[in-house]
């Protein structure tokens, strides 16, 4: 048995002796105790959000390296990837929530008109109330704390429920959570399917998922059940397009092995899932891919510790499966090693798979990187349009004809163009899919409107009660109500005065 | 239903088609659609206002107001606007990111499926469909089978305004709702019950469509008579007209019931009597305008809610109902017993419950423990209680010292929360509601940073921490190796 089976076993069989059996009581009394907390009030100020907030930067400063400890038992996943892709990503975030939230929380005025005079109208951002947050396995603390940021800053009470296939970091996460944050309005409920089945039964005010398409699914119809808004961060084959006239492809490449290999070993629902480019340049692409991949991870990629191993043996035999498909196989041009004792699949390229191929009809969501050659760039439209809408779609070009095009015509969630999955960093672009790849969107301002509800509110005044609103009606009060519909104060006060 | 099942794949078919060739993004055309929508409400005001009579009784200034001018003015204001909304919102990025530029456009989802209610069977169609196009969508409407007039006159005016190959319209029931929703639409926008919406939103995850649901709830009314005193007279003809003068209740804006204190309860029944009086008469079935409830079955359902003896023992004006004209009077209950179904769903109709209470402070325990409302109304002039109101409670839409007025207001964005639904529209939420806000980064290929790549190393992970902390200056010294370590 491999260290790592050992490892495994031993987690599995402390969790059980020491964990107690969730149910469906445990499930409805947790929401219950929530909802009557946040019926109380306790989420609501600035000040509690504001301590909530600081307290989560405490974790990230003082438990970095028990984060780095547990993404590594999960994933295998390089320091630098934790500490900057989860540990770091998550300290902006909050930094930003600490110094805006006071914006975010303002009502904002609003216009009124004609027709509404005198009055005066705000919106106001209230919480939902009780929300249900369930993340997924390849960004643990980062997909679990930053949907939790979005919460607290909206003034909501929160469920989490981690992913079970990270379980170190499910641990990790639920200890952290529950030594530092409010326990009346924050708690971590640990599990798999029966666990959030259990919870998907309750009446949640909100519910934010991020994971696959299929679960997606289930979550929303589960909702439905109660009316409860979504948020759907699921994925999708976010494809990459590479013009000829990138010279610099150096650059180009680098960015996409960056995006694939860097994040994650390419399970990310953002990683780049597959090129397109002409048959011409394919070869180009190819060798600098390769250059590039072997001055990254040297030529013995299989011992290289910059890259996450594949999380589960599961996944591991699903990549294979797709490798070794008849007709996929004989296209690796590079790489194509696996371990599946170490769970370690080496960095593979492959050129022209069938399109109908397993590779090329499921998200891949590993290692692997076909190419499919066109005949003309032109025709990237027709692939990518033919398929369903991915999370993210990228372009690689100096040509401003085909960057509009590209941006106009291409629905994904997000679209960048001379990079990849870069724009996941950014607070100020909303992020979050479309059709197949999700529904709803977060990051910055995004999180805070994701879990607010926001609220019309009109003043009104007794001023100017006008006889034409009410019965009996009568001509000339349709008459009056015309030219003020069409606010045209001329007009109507030509009706008041009876001359029209 | 076979039939209807082709029609259905055919019709999104050809809305497929006409999507992808690119034609309804083009703003000319968006703006020709939405000039076609005012020219069909224009040159047939009388027909809409005739079917709008035959299928809810409603008065032709009833008509006017809350349909066929609102809807004018709807898709006034979003050819006026489209030009603005069409117009990519910028981003600001990190200077680390420079040159790299950030903005958001906002992109049709493709073919949105509206599903229209029966009680404003005109606006409630054409509104949705107003934002769907102006948002470049190709749209299907199917209008309620239980307001057929209108129904009918939409599939017939609908196809001689627009363009047939992108907006389309099918007439049906549930059946027809049915086939519609096993099939794959990018977007549903939903106006109805809280019961439909739960069926809907359902048929939705089968294919991760995101949904608008405009739903209901019982829209509480409070008087704090103590404030308002001397704007009493106001406060009940707005409620009076709020209530009766719009499709004789059945709105889902409508007030539900009102929240009194008891002390005063009395006063206030006997200052509503006269008001409704003077809007409809003596003998209001036969003043022209009170609209008619909408079918027999709608019309059991609320003779079925008062004939509960409890309900009917808090009759303290009106009550009589004739099932062959489709009549309620204007009807006011004074505490009928709050486990009566009458209490317990939306009421829909011209039946108005007075709830007392010792003192106005308790209205918001009492709005608390109901689902939430579309709208809450308050009338009170008490800074406090209204503060209390907002803070409080949770609703679609707060209006204080008026009512359903807020839906005129397309600055400000009308949905519901909870039970009461999940989306909004009207003026600019209307084009965002049909919308994907699609984020674009473009970065340049002219510079790169090194510490972005692997192998990785100290100086890689320090760099990037810096850079990610916008602690520019620490960067420059790192780069200069002038330091070695961060500060964790």
């Amino acid at each position: 048995m491999s260290k790592l089976e050992e490892a495994f076993i031993s987690v599995i069989v402390d969790r059980s002796a020491m964990a107690k059996i969730f149910q469906m009581a445990d499930a409805s009394n947790l929401v219950t105790e929530l909802r009557r907390n946040f019926d109380a009030g306790v989420t609501r100020g600035y000040e509690w959000r504001v301590t909530q907030l600081k307290k989560l930067l405490v974790i990230c400063d003082k438990h970095e390296p028990e984060i780095v400890s547990a993404l590594h038992d999960d994933l295998g996943k390089p320091e630098l990837e934790s500490s900057v892709y989860e540990v770091a990503l998550l300290r902006n975030s909050i930094k930003l929530a600490l110094k805006q939230l006071k914006d975010w929380m303002a009502p904002h005025k609003a216009k009124t008109s004609l027709t509404t005079f005198p009055a005066s109208a705000k919106i106001v951002s209230e919480p939902l109330g009780v929300v249900l947050v369930i993340s997924a396995w390849n960004f643990p603390f980062m997909l679990s704390i930053d949907p939790v940021i979005g919460a607290i800053s909206a003034g909501n009470v929160v469920v989490l429920k981690p992913s079970e296939l990270a379980p170190a970091s499910s641990s990790l996460l639920a200890k952290l959570l529950k030594q530092y944050l409010d326990p009346s309005a924050v708690r971590v409920v640990e599990g798999a399917v029966t666990e959030t089945t259990l919870l998907l039964e309750q009446k949640w005010d909100k519910i934010f998922y991020t994971g696959n398409s299929r679960i997606g699914r289930i979550i929303m119809t589960a909702a439905a059940k109660h009316l409860t808004p979504v948020s759907l961060e699921l994925g999708g084959k976010s494809p990459v397009v590479i013009d000829s006239d990138t010279n610099l492809k150096v650059i180009t490449v680098r960015r996409i092995i960056s995006g694939k290999w860097g994040c994650n070993n390419g399970q990310a629902c953002i990683s780049p899932d597959y090129i397109l480019t002409t048959k011409e340049y394919a070869p180009k692409v190819i060798d600098a891919l390769k250059k590039e991949l072997e001055a990254f991870y040297g030529n013995n990629p299989m011992g290289s510790k910059d890259t996450s191993r594949i999380v589960n043996l599961n996944h591991f035999d699903r990549l294979s499966k797709m490798l070794e498909e008849k007709e996929v196989s004989n296209k690796i041009v590079y790489g194509g090693q696996k371990n599946r004792e170490n769970l370690k699949i080496s960095p593979t390229v492959l050129l022209d798979v069938p399109l109908d191929s397993l590779i090329m009809s499921e998200e891949i969501f590993g290692p692997l990187l076909p190419i499919v050659t066109l005949n003309n760039l032109e025709e990237c439209f027709g692939v990518i349009n033919s398929r369903p809408k991915p999370l993210a779609a990228y372009l690689f070009t100096k040509n401003h004809k085909l960057k509009k095009k590209f941006t106009k015509t291409v629905s994904a969630g997000g679209i960048v163009v001379n990079d990849t999955a870069v724009h996941f960093t950014l607070p100020t672009l909303p992020f979050g899919g479309v059709g197949e790849s999700g529904i709803g969107s977060y990051h910055g301002k995004f999180s805070f409107d994701a879990f607010s509800h926001k609220k019309s509110v009109l003043f009104k005044s007794f001023l100017g009660d006008s006889a034409i609103r009410y019965p009996p009606y009568s001509r000339r009060k349709l008459g009056l109500l015309k030219t003020l519909v069409n606010s045209n104060l001329v007009d109507t006060f030509k009706v008041l005065l009876g001359l029209s | 239903m076979e039939a209807m099942k082709e029609t259905v794949d055919q019709s999104l078919r050809e809305m497929r088609e006409t999507f992808a060739s690119g034609r309804t993004r083009s703003v000319k055309w968006r703006k020709a659609q939405l000039g076609a929508i005012i020219e069909m409400v224009k040159d047939n005001e009388e027909k809409m206002s005739d079917v709008l009579f035959q299928d809810l009784g409603k008065h032709s200034s009833e008509a006017f107001r809350d349909e066929l001018g609102f809807v004018m003015r709807s898709a006034t204001t979003a050819l006026n606007c489209l030009d603005n909304w069409v117009v990519p919102k910028k981003s600001n990025l990190p200077l680390l990111f420079y040159p790299a530029t950030g903005k958001v456009i906002s992109e049709p989802y493709g073919t949105v499926l509206v599903l229209s209610s029966w009680n404003f069977p005109i606006s409630l169609s054409l509104d949705p469909m107003i934002g769907a196009i102006a948002a470049g969508n190709t749209v299907l409407l199917k209008a309620s089978e239980l307001s057929p007039n209108a129904s009918a006159l939409l599939a017939k005016l609908i196809p001689s305004y627009l363009d047939t190959k992108a907006i389309k319209v099918i007439e049906g029931g549930p059946d027809v709702a049915t086939i519609l929703l096993q099939h794959q639409w990018d977007k549903i926008f939903f106006t109805g019950s809280p019961k439909i919406g739960k069926i809907i939103m359902a048929a939705a995850a089968e294919h991760l469509t995101p949904v608008t649901l405009e739903l209901g709830g019982k829209c509480p009314t409070i008087i704090d008579h103590h404030s308002v005193s001397k704007d009493m007279k106001s406060v009940v003809k707005r409620i009076s007209g709020g209530k009766w003068g719009s499709c004789s209740g059945q709105a889902c804006i409508s007030v539900d019931y009102v929240l009194v204190e008891q002390s005063f309860a009395s006063t206030l029944i006997d200052m509503f009597k006269p008001v409704i009086r003077s809007f409809f008469g003596e003998n209001p079935k036969e003043s022209g305008c009170l609209s008619k409830i909408v079918t027999k079955k709608h019309f059991q359902r609320l003779s079925r809610l008062l004939n509960d003896p409890r309900v009917k023992a808090s009759i303290v004006y009106g009550g009589s109902m004739d099932e062959e004209k489709l009549y309620v009077e204007p009807t006011i209950l004074l505490d009928p017993p709050l486990d009566s179904e009458i209490m317990n769903e939306e009421i829909f109709g011209p039946i108005l419950p007075i709830i007392t209470l010792r003192d106005i402070q308790e209205s918001i325990g009492f709005i608390k423990s109901k689902p939430k409302p579309l709208a809450i109304y308050a009338f009170t002039n008490d800074k406090n209680l209204k503060t209390r109101i907002l803070s409080e409670t949770s609703s679609g839409s707060v209006t204080f010292n008026d009512l359903m007025i807020q839906y005129m207001c397309d600055a400000l964005p009308f949905g519901g929360v909870g039970q009461s639904g999940m989306g909004r529209y009207h003026g600019k939420y209307s084009f965002e509601c049909f919308s994907h806000e699609k984020a674009i980064m473009e970065g340049s290929l002219a510079m790169d940073l090194e510490a972005r790549y692997p192998p990785w190393n100290n100086f890689k992970l320090n760099f990037i921490r810096l850079a990610f902390r916008d602690a520019y200056f620490k960067l420059v010294l790192l780069m200069l190796g002038l330091t070695k370590g961060v500060r964790k």
